[in-house]
């Protein structure tokens, strides 16, 4: 504790200033003791039952907390709250719990219990709640527990407990990374998640768990692409980043055939760089192999992956969003992975950003100055957008100067000079100092002012600023370096300055220069030396060094004036106290002093000093800073931050795109096929004009489907199947587009296609035949598989033009291993079925699936009937009428709150015809008052998401005494909460709610033994709950059993071999998940209870209840 | 992502921290002091900083610096955004975002902290969906709070997490229904010491106050809709209609919101509303200048300037002033040499001069450049790009709201060279 505390002091030391509440008064001493009051106090009062004194106490705790403090001794008064009433306490103390439990782990495990039974609640915000703070206490024991709570929430009903589940993924994660395998399964199936609401947050799990696992995304990248403009904001971010890079690996450049061309015609090899090193020979080959592959991408005009253009289509009015983030995002989407006739878009959004918070400012101006450097054309129109206000913070000033320099060309640099000369003036001085150079980069980037910006900076070597004037003479030395002989003037005018100026680097530059070019100034330069020589010992290091060289140089070219000057300054340099200093003295005395044993290298000391040097290239700090995905930590730092993934190159030829594909209903495969067959007759249409580039590839799908009909197999409709229907549109909607752009590309590279036109094409013709061959093959193959699967059509048959006949089967085999659970269970049904309709009739009469509803209305009374001799603790209301009566039946609006109107409901356990998703309730009205009652409807109906209401039809007059009936659906969304609603009469509202029992969100289903046994084998684990129990003693025998549950719940009886054990199967309403019970008693009046259900609440809840019903 | 968040004053003293992740050691702050010393200006400090072991990214509002700490590769925007709402968060809840008023309300702090990120990914941060978790603090339930020792948690649990409307709760009545629209624009300009126009543009927001019970559908039409160059939108609006109608059609938020922020396509030209003549010089030998600024109205489209004011911020050598003006105030500020001078409404009859002499530093060099001058004006009923609503309807709900546009024109970024 004393240290505890000691340790709180010093670390509340450093803020203790502004807290006058908990400021301690170090004069009194009495810091130990107070602390220990304060927290006894504190103790007391999380001890007492008053809920005000405990809020009070955790107030204050959170508020030391926020500050800093420790608080982690009053841990066990803290804990035992957790389950405290008061959702005000209890918040607080999770507050508390998620800080301290990582250092008091024992004890958190106290308050896991709780977290569990939350987990149970029927509330979703109390199950995601639940899940919140229990994955983020950092306790490794209870790991297990956390995955199983995973698990469980990731196939919850509710969204948001799933969104929750999967922003526990990574917390699990980095508590114990061994989890990893468990964890991809569960993001893998969260992936697939149709919500909005859970996209966001599965994606980031997925980039931090599992990013290199982009075999992931492919069959959910249309519905992530789809769904992106409904997801919240942070959501966006995370997914544009993590498509970017999946569009990397999967599409092909779509400015390949630019880059192509770029590399024709410039010295910069991309492509084939790695062999540069090689022989001629092999250079001659080379030569003609990118001949080759640059007119084949010529012959074969890149055609966009309809996917591709889906990602850039779905993410451009992103750019309108209100936040920076996702606006950077998609820009740097479209940077990396847009034609660059597109790229342009983003400009202006981003020039928009530049009206934010100067942090945002800062951030986009950095990747902007990447972008200019790249792609100057599109931000030029916007180049006054940069200029810089005397108001902007420093950092952003001379990030914008960097972006007028990238922009500067022939046609602006007038304009931006001028500006450049107010910002010279400027009373911010770094700032003038990067004006300086930003002109010196100008000056060298375009050559028709050079001399203009020359003259400039000579004006400014008389400037009052040393600063300013060192940092001229820096850049004229530059700039110099490229013409000497024209600027001897401007050589002299700075030896002239040495006498003044004192910044070190600039009086190296200037010794430099006069060293360098020494026969343009012969007579200065030994002066110069001769004063340096005065003021050596004086001078800081560079300078000491430039001495050196300008004296080295001096004596190589006029040895008989500086002689004895070198000598001098070598020997104070021998003495040196710097070592690099020592090193160069004695090199160059050896270089150029000659000596009797002077080495063979004095004979080359000329050409080793006064070598031509090339002049220095001024360039952006910003270039080559793109291969970092732009908006990302690391490019921002240009350096590789931790976790960042990097942006992979182009691939060089497109993976195959059939891996997108998502299975889809039969209708849809039909439409599908139709229209392709519309596309097929449209395509010579467009092959005319096209020449022959168009069917060799414009949409893989097509050139499929061409082949397809060549071969003659009639596997056509399999293989060209199940592509689905978005893709589909979408290639039709580009069509248009594609068409423009190959034409024109078509114009721009029709002369070198006819040249090599010959040989290309035989050699094409010659793959394609191969690649025909081999799709021959697969699809026959697949056909094959087909018809061992009888009626399995659906399975994926796609084999377009595939890299290998391995990988196709290998795809084949992933993209059935899912299928066959469904197709096969209803094979088997349907054979079980026919089966049981044989067997059947020894159990019951005519069950066929048709007719259950019917069958199952019948067997309810016949229960009904049987239940009203035996059950004598059902509660029979006297208001029920008589088809149901045996229903339990719930009161409304009691008869006083209705005033006079009493309404009491029941459900019917009859299917709703209008929709069989809902729940069909009678309700039963009773005027009791002594008027009528008119135009009884309902209103206002309030609903968790996902439910759904059909109100009754209205009740135009209900006369004082009668009594009428009508009937509402709701479909509870498989959820036992409430359907609030509001019931008009003429005069009055109230409001009422109508709640289901869990027992009443499932309709019976017929199912033999085997089906029950094969379907139950497939719900165990979680999906299984069972449940040991002590029969009531009026129910031990089987019909005892059957009545009470199926009273409990809507469920149809399973017939059974044996006698001590009763079967129930139905399925949940809105889901139509299955739900089986079992009872099975034992000696005794002992029996086990197991419900299998996929929806794991309804699976709990259903326990509670028939657990209750068979009990009592 | 966001690993621990700091909340630093300007003098230096982390008063608040939270963390999301593990505990990081408040030492962490030492590196962003250490460049906060180096960069002077607190506008000056980088907002990205790396450290050994963290990346400190942090923002600086209100004189306060939000320093948050990670330790992986996140988009620095995404984390810069996230601050920024924290902040607006904080200004919504308390009507300021000062270092009393965080202290003051510690505990709801701390709450709004931990329910806006779940393991440094952002969970909620609709205002609308905090308020209902966190009540925000009003002076009834503050007296309430002490008698009865309830707190500022909401009983409730939000269900605007769950609805597709994240941004709108359900339930929401007023007696008078009413929707207010504030069309606000802003001209940045520089002016060149000839009063050239170097460099001028608008740009707008539409400010919106709505409190409509029920789920009011709004549709909001321009007249001159091809005026809007380059919008962003709340994310209420839906976009599919902007692109083919023009028109903003949206489920709004309840409350106060930006509906549209736009800029107003270059080719317009832009209206200068006020002229500036202006000579200020500082003698070469001698410790004086002079100054002599008069401000006239030019395009103001019949309209009164108001709220006029002007700020030079003075070389560093300048000791002091000594000015006469003809209409409205001036001040200088001794430590920041920043000559203010507020003029108030502009009177087209009498223009406002200001004139004098100023006393620089004896044996200091003649200050090279002339300040720039900033000037700030508001024209009131006035849409300088001359935007128009034509019209706002109602779906959805039976009852009849009260509506109203008001325009303003501000100087956004307004200087002129001298």
């Amino acid at each position: 504790m004393s240290s505890s505390s000691a340790f709180n002091d010093e670390k509340g030391g450093s803020s203790s200033v502004g807290e006058p509440e908990y400021g301690h008064d170090p004069a009194s001493g009495g810091i130990f003791s107070s602390d220990y009051k304060r927290h006894d106090d504190l103790k007391e009062m999380l001890d007492s039952n008053k809920d005000s004194l405990k809020l009070e106490a955790m107030k204050r705790i959170v508020a030391m907390i926020a500050r800093g403090k420790n608080a982690s001794d009053l841990f066990p008064a803290v804990v035992k709250n957790v389950a405290c009433k008061n959702i005000e306490v209890k918040k607080l103390v999770y507050v508390y719990l998620v800080r301290y439990a990582e250092e008091q782990q024992d004890l958190a495990l106290l308050s896991i219990s709780t977290f569990q039974r939350g987990l149970k609640d029927p509330n979703q915000l109390i199950r995601a709640s639940a899940l919140r703070v229990l994955s983020s206490i950092r306790v490794t024991i209870i790991v297990p527990i956390m995955m199983l709570a995973i698990k469980e929430a990731a196939s919850d009903m509710s969204p948001y407990v799933r969104k929750t589940a999967a922003h526990a993924i990574p917390k699990l994660y980095s508590l114990d990374p061994e989890q990893k395998d468990q964890l991809i399964e569960v993001i893998e199936k969260l992936l697939a998640d149709k919500t909005t609401l859970v996209a966001g947050s599965v994606v980031m799990a997925f980039e931090e768990v599992c990013p290199e696992r982009i075999d992931l995304i492919h069959k959910n990248y249309r519905k992530l692409c789809n769904l992106l403009i409904d997801v919240e904001e942070w959501g966006q971010v995370v997914i544009i980043n993590m498509l970017t890079r999946y569009a990397r690996t999967q599409f092909l450049n779509p400015n390949i055939n630019e880059s192509l061309l770029e590399e024709g015609g410039g010295g910069e090899k991309t492509f084939y760089g790695s062999d540069e090193d090689e022989d001629e020979d092999d250079e001659e080959k080379e030569k003609e192999k990118k001949v080759e592959a640059a007119a084949m991408a010529k012959r074969k005009p890149y055609v966009m992956d309809p996917d591709h253009r889906l990602l850039l289509r779905n993410t451009k009015p992103l750019l309108q969003s209100r936040n920076a983030a996702v606006v950077m995002a998609v820009a740097q989407l479209y940077f990396h992975l847009a034609p660059k006739a597109e790229v342009g878009v983003i400009a202006k959004a981003l020039v928009r950003l530049l009206r934010s918070h100067s942090e945002v400012q800062y951030v986009v101006l950095q990747n902007v100055a990447t972008m200019t450097i790249k792609r100057r054309g599109m931000f030029e129109p916007y180049l006054k957008s940069f200029y810089i206000r005397s108001t902007d913070p420093t950092q952003i000033k001379i990030l914008k100067l960097e972006v007028l320099t990238n922009l500067a060309n022939e046609t602006n640099i007038s304009t931006i000079l001028r500006e450049f000369q107010t910002y010279i003036k400027s009373m911010d001085k770094d700032f003038v100092a990067a004006t300086i150079q930003a002109i010196g980069r100008c000056a060298t980037n375009i050559g028709e002012v050079r001399d203009t910006c020359l003259n400039g900076l000579v004006q400014l070597l008389s400037n009052r600023d040393e600063l300013v004037v060192a940092e001229s003479v820096v850049v004229i030395k530059k700039l110099l370096q490229m013409q000497p002989e024209k600027h001897s003037d401007i050589i002299k005018h700075m030896a002239k300055l040495t006498d003044n100026i004192q910044v070190p680097m600039a009086r190296a530059s200037i010794l430099w220069l006069i060293g360098e070019y020494c026969e343009h100034v012969p007579k200065i330069a030994p002066d110069v030396l001769r004063k340096m020589a005065k003021s050596f010992t004086n001078e800081e290091d560079i300078v000491k060094l430039q001495i050196l060289n300008l004296a080295a140089k001096l004596y190589l070219t006029n040895s008989k004036q500086t002689k004895l000057l070198t000598q001098y300054v070598l020997n104070l340099a021998k003495y040196d106290q710097n070592y690099d200093i020592r090193d160069r003295a004695r090199f160059i005395r050896q270089l150029i002093v000659p000596t009797e044993k002077s080495g063979a290298l004095s004979k080359y000391a000329k050409k080793l000093f006064l070598a031509l040097k090339p002049a220095p290239v001024l360039e952006s700090p910003f270039k080559d800073r793109d291969h970092f995905q732009l908006g990302s930590l690391s490019h921002l730092l240009n350096a590789k931050a931790g976790g960042y993934q990097e942006l992979p190159d182009w691939p060089e030829t497109a993976p195959d795109p059939s891996v997108r594909n998502v299975e889809v209903p039969e209708w849809t495969k039909c439409s599908s096929r139709e229209k392709r067959k519309e596309k097929k007759v449209e395509k010579p249409f467009y092959s005319d004009s096209e020449g022959e580039s168009g069917p060799t590839e414009s949409a893989d799908s097509e050139s499929d489907s061409a082949s397809g009909s060549e071969s003659g197999s009639g596997s056509e409709g399999s293989g060209t199947g199940s592509e689905s229907e978005e893709s589909e549109e979408a290639s039709v909607s580009e069509e248009e587009d594609e068409e423009e752009e190959k034409k024109t590309k078509k114009r721009e590279s029709k002369k070198p296609v006819q040249e090599s036109e010959s040989e290309q094409s035989s050699e094409e013709e010659d793959r394609k035949r191969e690649r025909k061959s081999k799709q021959r093959k697969s699809e026959s193959e697949s056909e094959s598989d087909e018809e061992e699967d009888s009626e399995s059509d659906s399975s994926q048959s796609e084999s377009e033009d595939s890299e290998s006949e391995a990988e196709i089967k290998k795809k084949k085999k992933a993209a059935e291993s899912k299928p066959p659970s469904k197709p096969v269970k209803k094979d088997t049904k349907k054979e079980k079925k026919e089966m049981s309709l044989l067997d059947l009739d020894d159990f019951e009469p005519t069950p066929s699936p048709q007719v259950t509803p019917v069958n199952n209305l019948l067997s309810n009374s016949l229960v009904t009937d049987l239940e009203g001799l035996s059950l004598s603790d059902a509660v029979l209301s006297p208001a029920t009428i008589a088809p149901s009566s045996a229903l339990k039946s719930y009161e409304l609006l009691h008869r006083i709150t209705g005033e006079g109107l009493s309404v009491e409901y029941c459900f019917s356990r009859q299917p709703f015809s209008p929709d069989a998703n809902m729940v069909a309730v009678q309700m039963h009205f009773t005027n009791n008052s002594t008027s009528d009652t008119k135009n009884l409807h309902m209103e206002d109906v309030k609903l968790q998401s996902g439910m759904r209401v059909k109100d009754f039809p209205e009740i135009e007059l209900l006369p004082a005494g009668e009594k009428a009936t009508a009937v509402m659906g709701i479909d509870f969304c498989d959820s036992t909460q409430a359907a609030n609603f509001q019931l008009c009469t003429h005069t009055r509202k109230f409001f009422v709610s109508i709640q289901p029992p869990v027992g009443e969100l499932m309709r019976p289903v017929f199912l033999t033994e085997n089906e029950f046994k094969k379907e139950q084998g497939q719900l165990m684990g979680m999906n299984e709950i069972a449940e040991k129990l002590t029969l009531d003693a009026k129910c031990r025998n089987e019909h005892a059993i059957v009545q009470r549950v199926t009273t409990a719940a809507n469920l149809s009886r399973v017939p059974c071999g044996s006698d001590k054990e009763c079967r129930f199967a139905g399925r949940t309403v809105t889901s139509g998940s299955l739900v089986l019970v079992t009872v099975a008693s034992r000696e005794e009046g002992a029996a086990q209870l197991m419900v299998n259900c996929e929806k794991m609440l309804i699976g709990t809840m259903l326990v509670k209840d028939i657990l209750l019903a068979l009990t009592q | 992502m966001i690993h621990s968040l700091f909340l630093v004053s300007n003098s230096g003293d982390i008063f608040l921290e939270k963390h999301w992740k593990s505990v990081i050691s408040r030492s962490v702050c030492d590196y962003f002091f250490e460049a906060k010393e180096k960069a002077g200006d607190p506008e000056n400090v980088a907002p990205v900083l790396q450290t050994p072991h963290h990346y400190l990214i942090s923002i600086y509002r209100d004189k306060l610096f939000f320093v948050s700490v990670t330790q992986t590769e996140v988009p620095p925007l995404f984390v810069i955004e996230f601050l920024h709402r924290v902040a607006d968060t904080f200004q919504d809840y308390f009507g300021e975002c000062s270092e009393s008023v965080i202290k003051d309300n510690t505990v709801t702090v701390y709450e709004l902290l931990e329910e806006m990120l779940d393991n440094g990914f952002p969970l909620a941060t609709e205002s609308n969906v905090l308020k209902e978790m966190i009540r925000p603090p009003t002076i009834l339930r503050s007296v309430v709070n002490t008698l009865t020792g309830g707190s500022n948690v909401g009983g409730t649990l939000p269900t605007g997490q769950l609805s597709n409307v994240p941004w709108r709760r359900v339930g929401v009545k007023y007696t008078n229904n009413e929707a207010y629209f504030d069309v606000i624009e802003e001209i940045d300009a520089i002016l060149d010491k000839s009063g050239t126009t170097v460099f001028a543009e608008i740009q707008g927001v539409i400010e919106a106050c709505v409190k409509l019970s029920g789920m009011p559908d709004l549709t909001l039409s321009f007249m001159n809709p091809r005026l809007l160059d380059d919008v962003s939108f709340h994310p209420c609006v839906r976009f599919k209609r902007w692109e083919s109608e023009r028109v903003l059609s949206f489920i709004p938020p309840d409350g106060n919101f930006r509906l549209l922020s736009y800029h107003v396509s270059s080719q317009n030209l832009v209206a200068i509303p006020v002229y500036v003549k202006q000579n200020i010089s500082f003698l070469e030998t001698g410790s004086c200048g002079r100054l002599d600024i008069t401000i006239g109205p030019k395009q103001t489209m019949g309209k009164m300037v108001e709220s006029l004011m002007v700020t030079i911020p003075m070389p560093k050598s300048v000791l002091n002033v000594n000015l006469i003006a003809t209409q409205g105030t001036y001040t200088f500020d001794l430590s920041t040499k920043v000559l203010l001078w507020d003029i108030g409404k502009l009177n087209p009859q009498k223009l406002p001069n200001l004139r004098g002499s100023l006393s620089v530093q004896p044996g200091a060099p003649k200050p090279e450049e002339n300040p720039s001058i900033n000037i700030d004006l508001k024209i009131q009923q006035l849409a300088i790009s001359g935007l128009k609503v034509s019209r706002l309807d109602m779906y959805g709900e039976k009852y009849k709201p009260f509506k109203g546009v008001k325009y303003v024109t501000k100087a956004g970024k307004f200087q002129v060279r001298t």
